[in-house]
C-alpha cells in the first residue's frame, strides 16, 4: 500500500468512528468522507464497505448513482459543462466533446497532472449565454469549441507567467 | 399447505395460497414471458415488465410476478392489452441490444429468442430508434465472458451471487442509460472477488454471461431460470 493509500484509510477510519454500523448511514458517511478527501478513493470505499458489512459493489453502486459523488480527485481547476435544456439546444454536447478532446479525459475524470477536472451540470441559470461552461465556479457564456481553446490558452499563459515570476 | 384453485387460459389449476400467478402458470406448463423473476427472491423485482396478464374483474393488465393467486381467479395470458404492453416493453429492450444471434454462444438457449417467438415479434424494433451502449467486453474470467452490451439488467446474476451464494461480486452501477451490472470499481472479473462458480452464468437469461467452453453448457451446466 502506498503512503497516500494508507493515509486515506486512516482518515476514513477516523470519520467512520463517529457513525453507527447501519446501512442507512452510507450516504452521510460518503458525504463526510468526500468532504474531507475531496473525492472517494478506492481504499475509502473498501473501508466503508467493511465497516458497514456490505459488499463493496454496493458502495460503488451508490457512489456512481449520485452526481454528487466523485471517484476522482478534484483538479486545480473545475470545468462544469452545462447540459440543461437551453445549453443542450445550443450544442452543449459539442462543447463537452471539445473539452473531452482537449483535456483527453471523460466526464467525471481528472487530468493526470490534476490541473483540470471535467463534469456536467444541469441548468445553472444563465441560459441566455448558452452554451455555458462553469469554469472555477464562474459561468462562461457562448462556450463554443474555439472558446474552449481560448480558456485553456489563458490558463496556460497564466501558469507560465507564474512559473517565471517564481523563478 | 393451503391451496386455491384458479383458471389460467381456460385451464383449471391449483396453486399454493399466496403463490404468484407467474409461478402458478409456469409450474403448469403455461408460459408467460419473464426475465427478472426468481422464485426464491423474497420480493419480486418486477423490473422487466414482460409478464403482463389480464385478470377478470381488473381494468388494467397486471404483472404476473407480483400478483398473488386467489380462489376463483380467472387469468388470461393472451389478452390484447397484456400482449400490447409486453410487446412494447420487449421492443424498448431490444432497441438498446446488439442482436447478433448468429455469432452469440447463447443462441438457442436465450430467453430473448423464446420471448420473441412467444409474442410473435422479431428481435428488432421498427418503432424505436436503435441506441447501443458499446461497452467493453470482459474476457478476464477463465470460465466465462461478460458482455454488458447484451445485458438486460434483469438482476438475476446479482441476486444469485449475493443472496444465494453470499459472495456479492456483482451489482448495479451508474444511472439511467448508463446503468450496468458490474464489479466493484468496474474492475475486470478476474480481479474481483469472483470465485468462478459459474452460477451467475447459469442464471443469466441472455448471452451477457456465457461460458467460454461451449461444452460446459451441454455437459450439465445447462441454462435455465
Ligand atoms: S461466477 Fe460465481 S462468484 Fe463469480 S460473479 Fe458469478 S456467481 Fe458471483
Ligand atoms: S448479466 Fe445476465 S443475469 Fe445479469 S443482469 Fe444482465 S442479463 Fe441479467
Ligand atoms: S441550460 Fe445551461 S444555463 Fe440554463
Ligand atoms: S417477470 Fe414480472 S416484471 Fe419481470
Amino acid at each position: 500500500m502506498t503512503k497516500e493509500q494508507a493515509e486515506v484509510k486512516q482518515q476514513t477510519k477516523r470519520i467512520l468512528n463517529r457513525f453507527g454500523r447501519k446501512r442507512g448511514n452510507l450516504v452521510p458517511i460518503l458525504q463526510k468522507v468526500q468532504g474531507k478527501l475531496g473525492y472517494l478513493p478506492r481504499e475509502a470505499m473498501l473501508e466503508i464497505a467493511e465497516f458497514l458489512g456490505i459488499p463493496a459493489i454496493d458502495v460503488y453502486s451508490v457512489v456512481t448513482f449520485y452526481n454528487q459523488f466523485r471517484l476522482n480527485p478534484p483538479g486545480k481547476h473545475s470545468i462544469r459543462v452545462c447540459l440543461g435544456t437551453a445549453c443542450h439546444m445550443k450544442g452543449g454536447y459539442i462543447t463537452l466533446d471539445a473539452w473531452k478532446r482537449r483535456l483527453c479525459i471523460d466526464r467525471g475524470q481528472t487530468t493526470p497532472d490534476r490541473e483540470f477536472d471535467l463534469d456536467i451540470v444541469a441548468c445553472v441559470g444563465c441560459c441566455v449565454m448558452a452554451p455555458v461552461s462553469v469554469v472555477d465556479d464562474k459561468p462562461q457564456g457562448k462556450v463554443e469549441p474555439t472558446k474552449v481553446d481560448g480558456i485553456l490558452l489563458s490558463f496556460k499563459l497564466k501558469k507560465e507567467k507564474q512559473g517565471k515570476e517564481s523563478q | 399447505m393451503k391451496t386455491v384453485s384458479l383458471t389460467i387460459d381456460g385451464k383449471k389449476i391449483r396453486a399454493r395460497e399466496g403463490e404468484k400467478v407467474l409461478w402458478a402458470a409456469l409450474d403448469n406448463g403455461i408460459y408467460i414471458p419473464n426475465l427478472c423473476a426468481l422464485h426464491d427472491a423474497l420480493e419480486p423485482f418486477a423490473a422487466c415488465r414482460l409478464c403482463f396478464v389480464e385478470v377478470e374483474g381488473k381494468k388494467q393488465p397486471v404483472t404476473a410476478c407480483t400478483e398473488a393467486v386467489e380462489q376463483g381467479m380467472v387469468v388470461n395470458t393472451r389478452g390484447p392489452g397484456a400482449l400490447r404492453l409486453a410487446r412494447t416493453a420487449f421492443e424498448l429492450l431490444v432497441a438498446s441490444l446488439p442482436v447478433d444471434c448468429a455469432h452469440c454462444p447463447s443462441s438457442g438457449s436465450c430467453e430473448l429468442q423464446k420471448i420473441a417467438a412467444h409474442l410473435s415479434i422479431k428481435l428488432k424494433t421498427k418503432r424505436f430508434r436503435k441506441l447501443l451502449r458499446e461497452l467493453p467486453i470482459d474476457y478476464s474470467s477463465p470460465l466465462f465472458i461478460y458482455d454488458p452490451n447484451k445485458c438486460v439488467l434483469c438482476g438475476r446474476c446479482v441476486w444469485i451471487c449475493r443472496e444465494r451464494l453470499g459472495i456479492g461480486t456483482l451489482g448495479f452501477a451508474h444511472r439511467g442509460f448508463d446503468r450496468l451490472v458490474t464489479t466493484f470499481g468496474s474492475e475486470p472479473i478476474s480481479e474481483s472477488k469472483c470465485l468462478d462458480c459459474g452460477e451467475c452464468v447459469v442464471a443469466c437469461p441472455t448471452g451477457a454471461l456465457a461460458f467460454k467452453d461451449r461444452q460446459g453448457i451441454k455437459s450439465g451446466l445447462g441454462k435455465g431460470g
